[in-house]
């Protein structure tokens, strides 16, 4: 029990998937206009991470590892994530249509968002169980969800604040996700 | 050796992904039914109801399960016509008046300006703004009835359109 919560805690705050270990920068920048839509597709992804940690998990101990292709390990990742992306979308679609229609284009693009691929990686990196395997996947996904959504509310005041022009757009941005990283190093110290 | 194991190994993976993926696919498509986009593309989507339901997708998913073709008055005989061929059902005369034929007319005269026509047209065929006379875009009605009901004067006239056959 006290070892879950250490995992959950360490991949939320202390080892943020975005703001410590810099994966997943893309949807991160992307998708953080709105808090809705932020909000969707921190669920979307936190499906995908989740199912991904524990999928990958079983493609590496019960395939590769016992027919010693751990070399593979990349390849059969993508593979695995790949399918488990398209098993999402179309579970998004049938289950609501408004929600696919709000998340368009990024819900195919979480394929390639690192940080599923990072968990699915730093995973068989150390000797996880399976369902330490799967709450770590799930604690990068509540990291990955609470930088977002934190981010996409700091962008919607920002929208509103007096900007000085040169740093409009994603240069204020960039300013502000690298102030969030600095007081997210902050959590160092809990580990 | 190795490769050969290798090579069978990914194999073995992709298509045990693909044929997860074809069982979601079919297990989750069923609500987008290519059948029922095809009738609701037939319709004239007016979203006028006089069929019964409350838009015009509803009453394709109803065609699809088996009702009837013959309840879209704004459609007319053409629209009865092109669902038969659709469904390979036998065409049917309109359950209702065809309504195509009609046209509505606003009394100029009468008519106070209060817009609620023009938010009950689905075809958008009114033209207006506050306080001042409505008129009906004759080629755009579809001659559905529902601007007579919000209509607080009674200004609203049903003509038969001119030039039409019936």
């Amino acid at each position: 029990m006290a070892e879950a919560l250490l995992i959950l805690l360490s991949a939320i705050l202390v080892n943020n998937f975005v703001l410590v270990q810099f994966l997943g920068l893309c949807p991160f920048m992307g998708v953080s206009n709105k808090v809705e839509t932020a909000l969707s597709m921190a669920l979307a992804t936190s499906f995908v991470l989740t199912l991904a940690a524990g999928a990958s998990h079983v493609v590496f101990h019960y395939l590769l590892a016992p027919l010693g292709l751990e070399y593979l390990n990349v390849i059969a990742f993508i593979l695995v994530i790949a399918a488990l992306v398209q098993f999402t979308e179309a579970l998004v679609r049938h289950t609501s249509p408004l929600l696919y229609r709000v998340l368009g284009v990024f819900l195919p693009l979480i394929t390639s968002n690192c940080a599923v691929l990072g968990v699915a990686l730093l995973n068989t990196g150390t000797e996880r169980s399976f369902v330490a395997a799967l709450l770590y996947g799930f604690g990068a996904a509540v990291g990955f969800s609470l930088v977002l959504v934190l981010f996409a509310a700091l962008r919607e005041r920002l929208a509103a604040a007096a900007v000085p022009v040169p740093f409009r757009g994603p240069a204020i941005a960039m300013v502000t996700a690298g102030l969030m990283a600095l007081a997210f190093m902050g959590f160092m110290g809990l580990g | 050796m190795e490769a050969i194991i290798a090579i069978l190994a990914m194999t073995a993976l992709a298509v045990a992904c693909g044929a997860g993926l074809g069982f979601a696919a079919a297990r989750l498509r069923d609500d987008v039914d290519p059948v029922v986009a095809r009738i609701d593309a037939l319709l004239p989507q007016t979203q006028c109801a006089q069929c019964g339901y409350p838009g015009c997708r509803p009453y394709a998913e109803a065609i699809a399960a088996g009702e009837a073709i013959n309840k879209c008055p704004p459609g007319g005989e053409e629209t009865v016509k092109r669902l038969a061929d659709l469904l390979g059902r036998a065409p049917q005369p309109l359950a209702a008046e065809e309504t195509h034929t009609r046209v509505a007319f606003i009394r100029e005269e009468d008519c106070i300006g209060c817009t609620l026509c023009i938010a009950a047209c689905p075809v958008d065929a009114i033209v207006g703004a506050q306080r001042m006379a409505h008129t009906v875009i004759a080629s755009e009605c579809t001659g559905c009835d529902l601007c007579l009901p919000p209509c607080p004067v009674d200004c609203i006239d049903m003509l038969p359109r001119p030039g039409a056959s019936a």
